[in-house]
């Protein structure tokens, strides 16, 4: 039987400080050849400074049919948002 | 495989007209996903089976530096093809299918990669030709519209800017060197220039499978229309470093400010397609040989896994 071993998801830091983003994905067996995989595959231009990899079946998604319900519970409540409030006039700096 | 229901069809409409990317679990109706997945995993085919023609050089590059720049290249291709595969298993088919479909001959791959590197002045003009009019396709496929596909066309390109320039590179110091190595060089022009241009495909008219493309927002420009920005920066190139174009019909259109070329040989085209090419039955026998010499490898991490996770 072949086998092309477990997906993971690959997450680069372009910059210390700087959220990981989503690279793309590799094959590999466990955490430290996955790890070696990304490292060849999304960093062989030295951009780097972190890495992170998941096993693909560890992440939980929203799906499509989820939005409107999942996300709505934000729709009702601008006032979360800085322009929903009413400054005095002449105020500075706010 | 299901049919859409209607509001899910309409969802996917509205995102291709809003050209907003379609997400691997998006509906999409079966014949995008089918259409992709053959345009993918093709893809991704040839960035590995490319490397071969390319490889045949390491050990007899010219300088360290000359061996350093190709081993670079080739393992970019290798990343890319990895890019691609990645790319084409979010729409549900495996990398060990895609590989299977490879060696049975019902995947295809670039045609140009079934002709030989006779010369060192190949592995220049590759870079600069085929690496160039890939570059084009691939510029112009970062707006495709399936969102894994188009983040890896974006990776890609910031990857082959260098492929070119060191191909252009190897010519321009042949053009600089001694009648012989000239002459290496314009033979190696010779033989690369037309099947690069036959790499953006048969002509507009001639082109089966472009309306769907078009329509989804997968293909973003025309067979011709990429093969004529080729041309156009191509033939000015060639020129600084005085190389002939070998083509007596070439000519400027002072009208259209485009180049004209003469007629392509398509016949070759499609037998090399079909598997006549010079070196077809090596490249892909040479695949097959090393994927199985390979299957120990695969075999021992699957058991190594299978231990850390009991
Ligand atoms: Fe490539
Ligand atoms: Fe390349």
């Amino acid at each position: 039987m072949d086998t092309q071993l477990d997906l993971w998801e690959v997450f680069t830091q372009s910059k210390p400080g700087q959220p990981y983003r989503h690279a793309g994905s590799v094959h590999a067996s466990d955490r430290q050849m996955a790890l070696q995989n990304a490292r060849d595959s999304y960093t062989r231009r030295g951009e780097t400074s972190g890495l992170w990899v998941v096993r693909s079946t560890d992440i939980a998604a929203t799906t499509l049919d989820d939005n409107p319900s999942f996300f709505g519970p934000n729709d009702d409540k601008i006032y979360r948002l800085p322009t929903f409030y009413t400054m005095p006039e002449g105020a500075k700096n706010i | 495989m299901t049919m859409l229901t209607e509001s899910q069809s309409e969802f996917f409409e509205a995102k291709i007209a809003r050209d907003e990317k379609i997400e691997p679990r998006d509906p999409m109706p079966d014949d995008y996903r089918v259409h992709l997945i053959r345009q993918i995993s093709q893809h991704a085919h040839s960035e590995v089976i490319g490397m071969q023609p390319e490889g045949n050089w390491v050990t007899r590059a010219p300088s360290l530096r000359a061996k350093l720049i190709l081993l670079a290249k080739i393992q970019d291709e290798c990343g890319h093809g990895l890019y691609l595969y990645s790319a084409a298993e979010t729409l549900g088919i495996s990398r060990d299918e895609m590989l299977a479909q490879l060696h049975a001959g019902r995947a295809k791959y670039s045609s140009i990669f079934n002709y030989p590197t006779l010369t060192w002045a190949d592995i220049g003009a590759i870079g600069w030709l085929v690496d160039g009019a890939a570059i084009v396709n691939q510029v112009s496929l970062q707006r495709t519209s399936f969102g894994p596909y188009s983040r890896a066309m974006v990776r890609i390109c910031k990857e082959e800017s260098f492929h070119q320039r060191q191909g252009y590179e190897i010519m321009a110091q042949m053009m600089a060197g001694t009648p012989k190595q000239r002459a290496m060089a314009q033979d190696a022009m010779n033989r690369w220039w037309a099947p690069s241009l036959m790499m953006f495909g048969p002509p507009d008219n001639d082109s089966p499978r472009s309306h769907d493309a078009f329509r989804w927002k997968i293909k973003r420009e025309s067979n011709d229309t990429l093969r004529q920005r080729f041309i156009d920066k191509t033939v000015q190139q060639a020129e600084v470093i005085g190389l002939t174009i070998p083509d007596p019909d070439l000519k400027f259109n002072e009208v259209t400010g485009h180049y004209e070329i003469g007629p392509l040989n398509w016949k070759e085209f499609y037998d090399v397609v079909k598997g006549n090419g010079p070196c077809n039955q090596q490249r892909m026998a040479h695949h097959i040989r090393v994927h199985e010499e390979g299957a120990w490898v695969r075999e021992a991490a699957q058991k190594a896994m299978e231990q850390v996770n009991h």
